[in-house]
């Protein structure tokens, strides 16, 4: 298994702990209502499962399965693998925070880091494109 | 990889690149917002990734990797999953285009019908394959 994929795994494991200990804190009604931030994190919960966890998982999985690129490079680019995982997971990151802390304090600087976080996201799925296409052929 | 895999695999990729894309679109607008009308991508941003990206990869996938047939065919009977692939696409974009055809009420639910005849004839496929290896 390469490294990348290994870090992949990993970091989805971290998100799907992350994505239910969530589940356990919106659960109990009378803490998120004491405290705004985790009242506003829904959006975030679905997103720690199906980009953190699900995404992730296939990313990394895809990385060290597909048919290879070539004999020389057969995973294609491994820099542009790990500029896709550092982009997913830094948007991601910020999205955690940016999202709810821009519901408690609309048209401030959180809501300009939620475009950035969108941005590093959408980077990170073309990236994926880029990199896997060549390496879906027939035999 | 087989051809269809080749298919499913790179039209869900397309997929992912149309479902990161709206939402981006989403998530910008709701940090900043610049359009009311943006948050109508919404339904077509679930649409791309759960049954577009997800479904599709997994179906693609799974043509590929599920155990082979040592007698005839090696992956069994190809029609199915090649109409399959059809129906999935097919009913994903009735899906997402029936709010342009408020004349036709009844296509949602035809694309959610296609989709599943999607599913059931991708399983029809699969069912005998799931098997041990070689036998």
């Amino acid at each position: 298994m390469p490294p990348l994929t290994r870090w992949y795994i990993k970091s989805a494991f971290v998100f799907l702990v992350a994505a239910l200990a969530l589940r356990i804190i919106q659960s109990i009604d009378a803490l998120a209502r004491g405290f705004p931030f985790l009242s506003a994190l829904g959006p975030v919960y679905f997103h720690l499962f199906l980009v953190g966890w699900v995404t992730q998982l296939i990313f990394g999985i895809v990385f060290w399965m597909f048919p290879k690129y070539s004999m020389e490079r057969p995973r294609r680019s491994e820099r542009l693998g790990w500029v896709t995982f550092w982009l997913l997971n830094l948007g991601l990151g910020l999205r955690v925070i940016a999202e709810p802390m821009n519901s408690i304090e609309p048209r401030t600087a959180w809501g300009f880091l939620l475009i950035l976080s969108a941005l590093l996201q959408w980077l990170a799925g073309m990236g994926f494109v880029t990199n896997t296409w060549v390496r879906v052929k027939a035999k | 990889m087989p051809i269809l895999s080749v298919f499913f695999i790179r039209t869900s990729l397309v997929y992912l690149g149309l479902g990161f894309t709206y939402g981006a679109l989403l998530l910008a607008n709701k940090g900043v917002p610049f359009s009311s009308p943006i948050w109508g991508l919404l339904s077509g941003h679930i649409e791309f990734l759960l049954i577009g990206w997800i479904i599709q990869l997994v179906l693609g996938v799974a043509y590929w990797i599920l155990p082979r047939f040592s007698h005839g065919p090696v992956r069994g009977n190809e029609a199915l999953p090649w109409l399959s692939y059809v129906l999935i696409n097919a009913g994903i974009w009735m899906d997402l285009l029936s709010p342009l055809f408020h004349e036709i009420p009844w296509l949602p639910a035809l694309g959610k019908i296609t989709q599943t005849a999607a599913g059931a004839l991708f399983l029809t496929h699969a069912w005998p394959r799931i098997k041990p290896v070689g036998k």
